[in-house]
């Protein structure tokens, strides 16, 4: 609001979670109800749920916010976006606390650190071949953070290959060039927010 | 009726009985799926996790492509993730003019441009809902699927949050249920129908995760299902793979094999199960189908691999069986 910045204020919690969520989120309309964690199928093991975080938010509790395996336990089901009684976006507001967290570098406190590497190691390879990989993710990401638990895969692994369900090599596709540089260029404009 | 199509990653090879399965279907129905040629990962749910302008100049990049090659059209989308996705970018390029001048910044370094609004993204299950009916999809069934109990899954995100408007009940959807029941099948009543197979929480917190699929098969289970149907990837791989998991790590023994719901359409319009993409599943499904009668073709052995002349003599394993 144009207004609102006569008088300069450096931007608090709440202001730099709502310019960096897309849309309108209506965050500022919380009205604490819990119907949020109410609904979440992972909201048992949040350390907070949407409605607690909402308000660490509004309260400026920055470390406690961006440290929190709430936005990393989210599963991205949207059930809590329909029935917020305030239209609230949630699963949205979830994703700009995970970017946040990152920037900070305060998901390497939380319970859920490994969580990032594996949005990382998965955009890997679409960065460098404008597709997913799965044989690839899934290699990188267990030997990085649970190599002692890849013997447990191999079953599922060997299942997938055996019915041909798993390719070997990633797929490319035609104009890298060109993805690489409307890659390049978002990450230079979304420096500037 | 043409449309342009994105298939997704997935479909290209884990999810591949789903794509063959589509365009089995499609043919005598009169969909026509023209592919964006060229087109990109969506990004799915892990691209936004680390740079906002970049997941959506991603996504957008397909939208940019479809309106290039089709001009105004609607795009459809098999996979739950990608439709969603393509929608969403789609709502905020219309609901968000500085995002949608940033994205368009970074398209034009390819030469490309997209105004929101133009291709709408709509699921498979949507369009043969919509455009087509049940009439439609009925007219053409010979071989309908008597006596199979169906748990019909649709998962999160092909009935929420519905950013390009509402299509069916976001809780508790009915179009699957009608659209098996016309081609025969009985469906069962499945409670959870609309609730999370947890999607990457497989790879990040297996506890969390396995324990949703738990309670998706036992509510199958109860309501005994000789399979469920679901249409989007993730469900099935997560449900597919993790079962053996599952069972292992709760001491059940559930075996309720995931079906897309384009193979059980052409298995009702009498087409082969091979064609189909069936007997790729890792949960067997050849008990359930063999109650109406399909038979399910024998898995392909795998290719021998010949030794070459130049090789040296290596000792090698006894083979097995």
């Amino acid at each position: 609001m144009a207004e609102a910045t006569s008088h300069a204020r450096t931007p608090t919690l709440f202001d730099r979670v709502v310019a960096a969520t897309p849309g309108n989120s209506h965050l500022g309309m919380c009205i604490q109800c819990g119907t949020c964690g109410g609904s979440c199928p992972s909201g048992a093991d949040m350390e907070h749920t949407p409605r607690a975080l909402f308000a660490l938010i509004n309260a400026g509790m920055e470390e406690q916010v961006l440290r929190s395996n709430t936005p990393w336990y989210c599963v991205s089901c949207y059930y809590c976006m329909v029935r917020c009684p305030q239209s609230i976006h949630i699963t949205d507001l979830m994703y700009t606390l995970k970017r946040m967290s990152i920037q900070e570098g305060l998901y390497r406190q939380s319970t859920a650190s490994d969580a990032p590497g594996f949005s990382q190691d998965f955009i890997f390879f679409v960065e460098n071949f404008g597709r997913s990989f799965e044989l690839g993710i899934a290699a990188i990401y267990n030997l990085r953070y649970h190599p002692l638990d890849m013997p447990k895969m191999m079953p599922m692994g060997l299942g997938m290959m055996r019915k041909r369900r798993m390719d070997l090599t990633p797929k490319r596709i035609k104009d890298m060039t060109g993805l690489k540089a409307i890659l390049a260029k978002a990450k230079e404009l979304e420096g500037k927010i | 009726m043409k449309y342009a199509y994105f298939p997704g990653c997935s479909l290209e090879k884990n999810a591949l009985a789903y794509h063959n399965s589509t365009l089995a279907i499609s043919a005598p129905l009169g969909l026509e799926l023209e592919e964006i040629d060229d087109w990109n990962c969506c990004g799915a749910t892990e691209y936004i996790a680390i740079n906002r302008l970049a997941a959506y100049s991603l996504i957008t990049r397909n939208l940019a492509l479809a309106e290039k090659q089709f001009g105004k059209k609607d795009l459809v989308a098999p996979c739950s993730a990608c439709f969603l996705n393509l929608s969403k970018a789609d709502a905020y390029m219309q609901e968000d003019p500085p995002l949608a001048e940033k994205v368009n910044l970074a398209l034009a370094e390819a030469d490309l441009h997209y105004d929101g609004g133009t291709i709408k993204t709509r699921h498979l299950l949507h369009v043969l809902m919509e455009d087509f009916g049940l009439d439609a999809i009925k007219a053409h069934v010979t071989k309908p699927l008597k006596g199979l109990r169906i748990a019909p899954y649709y998962g999160c995100l092909i009935v929420r949050p519905g950013f390009l408007g509402k299509f069916d009940n976001a809780e508790y959807p009915t179009s699957l249920d009608r659209l098996m029941q016309s081609i025969g099948a009985t469906v069962v009543d499945f409670p959870l129908k609309a609730a999370c197979c947890g999607g990457h929480m497989t790879q990040l917190n297996q506890h969390i995760a396995l324990d949703l699929l738990r309670v998706l098969l036992q509510n199958a289970a109860d309501y005994q299902a000789d399979v469920i149907v679901t249409l989007c990837p993730m469900c099935q791989l997560n449900l597919d793979a993790y079962q053996a998991d599952v069972n292992r790590l709760f001491k059940t023994k559930f075996h309720i094999p995931i079906l897309y719901f384009t193979q059980m359409i052409g298995l009702a319009f009498g087409m082969d199960a091979k064609t189909l993409g069936i007997g790729k599943e890792l949960v067997d499904a050849r008990r359930a189908l063999a109650k109406i009668g399909v038979e399910v073709p024998p898995e392909e052995p795998p290719k021998k691999k010949r030794p070459s002349k130049e090789e040296l003599p290596m000792p090698k394993m006894p083979e097995e069986g």
